[in-house]
Parts: structure tokens; sequence; C-alpha cells
């Protein structure tokens, strides 16, 4: 038997492969006629105006900031609910206490604005 | 000797699962395309085979054919990254798929939890292809994906964990063992789990109504306008495999996987795969496009925190029943 993750990494290989077959396939079929037209950066037939590396909207950043603090308290979340019937009302308790801190940081989120998208 | 063996017979069924996966792709682009017409009374594909069962190879064909074409201004490295990342996590989700009791690839032990990570690595494949086309509406559309897949992998996971407390294992198999009663849709906190993943996972693959990264009105072709030939179709597979793969999920942890009477396991677990695709693809050409405040506000201040008040009232009604 492999190992667990040897068949993730053999897997990771097939999986790199079959994308590289299918670009050498077409890679050898298709035809070659490039021109600085068709090379531009498509911006609905208009001349290209000004560099696409423009400023963003500082949201995006803020919903990647409550996102980590989510998702690490999901991974702290999952061992606790495989295990949910061995452990009993303690840790029922112990978890409500914790997942409520993490709601009210998101109720204070919410509360200052994070969430909102105008 | 035995590991070379090993490694062959193993590699042979990631062929086979290439295959499936080929094949569920081009098979579900033939069924969107006739749904899509059935809905909006027109007939779709008809000329290529069977009522246009063959269209999707007449299209991969085509596909194969054409030029590539590189945007001079693009980084290269990232753009050409881009379709790898799109499609290979796909593969590898296949790894514990539970066709069958015995037909898994390899029944991981973290199964659930694998199949949430390696899934959500599909996000870098579309923010790679936004920012390496350099193309302002790429950039935006990557953007706009990014920020909608990361709100809604949060209700995703947590409906998923409220599964977990149920079945007691991370391991796919196990789950759908643990399901041998009943379905756990039956519970009424399950069915809630199950409504809030539909609706997350519709937002994970970005489908209408929650496709603003992919908003052809406003954003051409979102983050692969840049992409052409088969740089394109590999973005198509990913989309598509991808969108199997949660339904494939979402039928193994809900509606109690290849368990049913009389029909062969294999046939069972594909019908209610496709049942889902289909509740999905209905979905997906019935209603409008959401706005993009509209669909964070949802994400955050309904389903996060319906999920996690489900999530902690699943747990009374286990310790009640204990």
């Amino acid at each position: 038997m492999l190992p667990d993750y040897g068949i993730i990494l053999l897997f990771l290989f097939l999986g790199i492969a079959f994308v590289a077959s299918a670009f050498v396939v077409s890679w050898v079929l298709r035809p070659r006629e490039p021109n600085p037209i068709k090379e531009s950066t498509y911006e609905c037939g208009e001349v290209v105006k000004g560099s696409s590396r423009v400023q963003f909207n500082v949201r995006y950043y803020l919903i990647a900031l409550i996102f980590v603090i989510f998702d690490v308290e999901i991974i702290f979340l999952a061992p606790w609910a495989v295990i949910f019937r061995e452990l009993g009302v303690t840790a029922y308790i112990e978890m409500v206490v914790f997942v409520l801190l993490l709601i009210f940081g998101l109720i204070y989120a919410w509360k200052k604005g994070a969430l909102e998208w105008q | 000797m035995v590991k070379f063996l090993d490694i062959i017979f193993n590699t042979g069924i990631g062929v086979a699962l290439l295959g499936f996966i080929s094949a569920s792709a081009m098979f579900l682009i033939w069924w969107e395309r006739k749904v899509s017409a059935w809905i909006q009374n027109r007939f779709g594909p008809m000329r290529v085979g069977w009522h246009g069962l063959l269209q999707p190879i007449a299209d991969a064909v085509k596909l194969l054919l054409k030029e590539n074409i590189s945007p001079a201004s693009a980084d290269k490295l990232v753009w050409w990254l881009a379709p790898f990342f799109a499609v290979v996590p796909a593969v590898m989700a296949f790894i514990c798929m539970p066709f069958d009791k015995n037909l898994i690839a390899r029944d991981l032990n973290t199964g659930v939890l694998f199949m949430i990570a390696i899934t959500s690595i599909c996000v870098f494949g579309i923010f790679m292809a936004g920012w390496g086309s350099n193309n302002k509406y790429s950039l935006l559309s990557a953007m706009r994906a990014v920020a909608q897949i990361i709100s809604y992998e949060i209700p995703l996971t947590l409906s998923v964990l409220t599964v977990l407390m149920f079945a007691n294992s991370l391991s796919m198999q196990d789950i759908v063992r643990a399901q041998s009663k009943y379905w756990f849709i039956v519970y009424p906190n399950l069915t809630i789990a199950f409504i809030i993943y539909i609706i997350s996972a519709t937002a994970e693959v970005n489908r209408a109504p929650f496709d603003i990264s992919e908003a052809e009105s406003e954003l051409v072709a979102g983050f692969h306008t840049e992409y052409s030939g088969m740089k394109f179709a590999m973005f198509f597979i990913g989309e598509y495999t991808n969108f199997f793969i949660i339904s494939a999920i979402a039928a193994t942890l809900f509606l109690g996987g290849w368990q049913g009477p009389f029909l062969p396991p294999v046939v069972w677990f594909l019908l209610k795969t496709y049942a889902i695709v289909f509740l999905l693809m209905w979905v997906r050409w019935t209603f409008p496009r959401v706005r993009v405040d509209q669909l964070m506000a949802f994400a955050w201040k309904v389903l996060t925190p319906i999920a996690f008040v489900n999530l902690l009232i699943a747990g009374l009604f286990l310790i009640k029943t204990r």
C-alpha cells in the first residue's frame, strides 16, 4: 500500500501531467500567427488606457482579515466537532464560550462598518 | 517491486478518474446547455450527434486547434501557471470521492477536511489568472471572485462541521456508513445545514445568481478574458469539475452517498449527485444576478450567523439525545 500522502503526491503529478499533455498536444497542432494587435490587452477594442495595476477598494483587505480570523476558528472547531459525542457537556460549554467571543467580534466588525460594501 | 506495482496500480486508478473527470465535465457542459435551452424555450445544441451529445467533443477539438494568444503585457509565468491551479486541485479532490463501498481511490482518514482544503486552492488559479493577464476586467473579476469565495467558505465549512458532529468522523466512507439508517438531511439541524451548504457552494463555484466575477455585461468574460485555446478549455474543465465535486460532497454528506435500495451503489451516488447538479443548473438559469454588496452582506450578515447558531443548536440536540 502506498502511504496516504503518497497517493496525494501521485495525483498531484497526474493532474499536472494531464494539463501539460493537453498543452503539448495543442502546441503541436495549433497555428502560430502572432501580431502586435492580437497580443495587445483586450479592452473591448479600444486602445488600452493606463496600467491595470489600479488601486483597489480597501474593503477587500478587511474581508480578507475577517476571513483569516474565522478560518482559524473553524480549524479549532473541526477536531471538537469530530469527537463531540465523546466529549460531552463540558466541552460543549467551552466551545459555546469560544464561539460567542468570536460572534461578538463579528458584531463589533459589523457595527464598525467593516462589512458594508459602499 | 511491490511498491512499484502499487504505484502502477494507483496510476491506473488515477488515469481512470481523469477519464471520468473529462467525460463528466463534457457531459455537464452539454447538459447545462440543454437545461438552459429547455428553460428558455429553445433547442440548444442539436447538430453534432444525437441531440448535440457530441457537441462538447467538437468544441474540445476546436479549442485544441486554436491559436494561443498570449498578451504582450501579461505576467507570463503567473499567466501560464494559472490553468494548472484551476484543474490540478479538482483532480486531487477525486482521491476521496466515495463512488461505492470499495470504489474510492483512497479513503483518507481526514477525507472531508482534505476535500475542503484542496478545492479552496482553486482560488489561487482564479487570482493568478486575473493578476497575470494584466487586464482591468480580469483583475477586477479576480478580486471579486476571491472576496466572494473566502466569504462563503465560512458558512460552507460551518455547515460541513455540523455534519461532522453527527457523523463523528472525517472519513468520507464513515460518513456514508453513519447514514445507513437515515440520511442526514432528515435531522432539522442538518436540513438547515444542507440549505446553507447549497447556497455557499453555488457561490464557491461562481455560478449564478452569485456569478458577479463572470458578469458578462460588465466584465466581458471575467478572469479568463485573455485566455484562448486549450488554456481556456482548462478553466472550463476546472469549473465544471468543481461543480461536480461540490454536488458530490452534498450527496455524500447529506443524502446518504452511495446508499439506497435496489439499484447498484454507484448508480445511486451518481443519481444523487446529478440531482443536485440539476438543482443548481435550474437555479442558475432562473434567478437574476445579485449585486456585489448584497452578495457580501448576505454571506457575513445572514449565512454566517445562521450557520453558527445552527451548529450550537445541533450540539444541544446531540447532548440531549446522547
